[in-house]
C-alpha cells in the first residue's frame, strides 16, 4: 500500500509529459492509448509522435520493434499503467532484447481513467517499478518530483537501457487534447518524417 | 507424403531451409517468435544469423505490435508462432487494419492430422476462420514444395499491397507432434 505520507506527491500528467518532450531532439514517441496520447498531443503534435487509440497492451512491444529499427534514435514508449498491466509480459521481452535506446515511461494514477477511474493493481501495491527489475530492466525509483523528470529526460536521450520509469501523477481527467485517429495518416505522416519516405 | 511425427530436435526438413532463403532475399531484418517445434529449424537460422534480429515473445500479440513498429522504423519483420497463437492477436490485429499495415505471419498448424492434443483442436480449426475475419489472408501449405514460393508471394503482397497475410503451413507437413516414443 502506498504511504500516506507520500500518496499526494504526485505531477500533473500535462506538466509531466511536456517536460519529459520539451527538448526531444531525435526522440521518437509510441503513445498508449487514453491519456498518455491526449497528454502526448498537448504537448504539442509531432509527426514522430506514433498515438495509439486502440491495440492495448502493445504500446511497448511496438516501441521494442521501432527501437530495434532505429538502433541510433533514441525511443520511448510512454504509456499508462492499465496498458502497462496488460503488455507487463513486454517488460520481460524488453530486457531479453535489451534495446540500448528504449525508454519506457509509465504514467501511473493507478486508475482506469477512461473508463469510470476504476482502480488498478498499482493501487493496490503493486510496483511496476519493481516488475521491471525483475525483468532485469534499468528502473528509476517512483518518479514523483520535477526535477526527477529532467534526469529522466536525459537519460533518455543518452541511449544506455533500456530504462524503465514510473512516474506518479494524480488522478484527475484534463480536457483532451485529439490528434489525428487516422491510423494510415498517422503511419505514413511518421514513416515520411523518420525514413523520408511514404507507404 | 508418410505420416511424419515430429521431434524437436530432428526437425530440419528442407522446407524450413527454403523459408529461410526466402526471409534472407526478401530483406526480412526482424524475426518475431514464440516458439513451435515445427519452426525450430527456422528459429535457429534466424537467431544465427547476424544481420537478423529474432526476438523472443512472451505472448503472440506482442509479436504483432513489434512487427509494427518495425516497419515504422523501416525493417520488414515476420512473425513466427502456432495457431493457438492466432487467438492471443486478435484484439492485436485491429492495429494492422487501422493503420494499414503489413504483416506475415509464419503459422505451424496444430489441432489436424492426427493431433494428440485435443486442446489444440479448438483453435487450430478456428484458425483460418479467425485469420480471414480479422482481415489476415490466410494461405494453407500442404505440400513442402509450395512453402518457399508461398512465403514469397506472401510477403510480396503484404509489403508491396499493404496487406495482412498468413501462411499456414499444415500439421501434415510440419508433422505430427510426438508425446510418446513412436514410429
Amino acid at each position: 500500500m502506498a504511504d500516506p505520507g507520500t500518496q499526494d506527491l504526485r505531477l500533473d500528467r500535462r506538466e509531466a509529459v511536456a517536460r519529459l518532450l520539451q527538448d526531444r531532439g531525435e526522440l521518437l514517441v509510441v503513445s498508449g492509448l487514453g491519456s498518455a496520447t491526449y497528454d502526448c498531443a498537448a504537448a504539442g503534435d509531432d509527426p514522430r509522435n506514433f498515438y495509439l487509440w486502440g491495440a492495448m497492451g502493445g504500446t511497448a512491444a511496438l516501441a521494442l520493434g521501432l527501437a530495434q529499427a532505429q538502433p541510433n534514435r533514441p525511443v520511448a514508449a510512454i504509456t499508462g499503467d492499465g496498458d502497462m498491466l496488460m503488455g507487463l509480459g513486454s517488460l520481460a521481452t524488453i530486457a531479453a532484447a535489451a534495446p540500448a535506446n528504449l525508454s519506457v515511461i509509465v504514467l501511473d494514477n493507478e486508475v482506469y481513467g477512461e473508463t469510470g477511474a476504476q482502480p488498478t493493481a498499482t493501487a493496490r501495491g503493486v510496483s511496476l517499478v519493481e516488475v521491471a527489475r525483475g525483468c532485469g530492466i534499468d528502473a528509476l525509483e517512483d518518479i514523483r518530483d520535477m526535477n526527477a523528470l529532467g534526469t529522466l529526460a536525459a537519460r533518455m536521450q543518452r541511449c544506455e537501457g533500456p530504462l524503465f520509469a514510473n512516474i506518479k501523477i494524480a488522478a484527475g481527467e484534463h480536457p483532451r487534447v485529439l490528434p489525428a485517429r487516422d491510423g494510415a495518416y498517422l503511419r505514413s505522416r511518421f514513416r515520411e518524417a523518420v525514413l523520408g519516405t511514404g507507404p | 507424403m508418410s505420416d511424419t511425427v515430429l521431434r524437436p530436435d530432428a526437425v530440419a526438413p528442407e522446407w524450413a531451409d527454403a523459408l529461410y532463403d526466402v526471409l534472407v532475399a526478401q530483406n526480412i531484418r526482424q524475426v518475431a517468435y514464440v516458439p513451435d517445434a515445427g519452426h525450430s529449424r527456422l528459429i535457429a537460422r534466424c537467431e544465427e544469423n547476424p544481420d537478423m534480429c529474432a526476438t523472443v515473445l512472451t505472448t503472440e500479440e506482442d509479436g504483432v505490435a513489434l512487427l509494427a513498429g518495425a516497419w515504422l522504423g523501416g525493417d520488414r519483420g515476420v512473425l513466427l508462432m502456432q495457431s493457438s497463437g492466432v487467438g492471443n492477436c486478435v484484439n492485436m490485429f485491429t492495429l494492422i487494419e487501422n493503420c494499414r499495415l503489413p504483416l506475415v505471419a509464419v503459422i505451424t498448424m496444430r489441432g489436424e492430422w492426427g493431433e494428440f492434443n485435443p486442446w489444440q483442436a479448438q483453435m487450430g480449426q478456428a484458425t483460418p476462420d479467425v485469420l480471414t475475419r480479422m482481415g489476415v489472408q490466410a494461405h494453407r501449405v500442404d505440400d513442402p514444395d509450395d512453402a518457399a514460393p508461398v512465403l514469397d508471394a506472401a510477403i510480396r503482397q503484404s509489403f508491396d499491397g499493404m496487406l495482412a497475410s498468413a501462411v499456414l503451413l499444415s500439421q501434415r507437413l510440419i508433422g505430427r507432434k510426438a508425446f510418446t516414443e513412436e514410429g
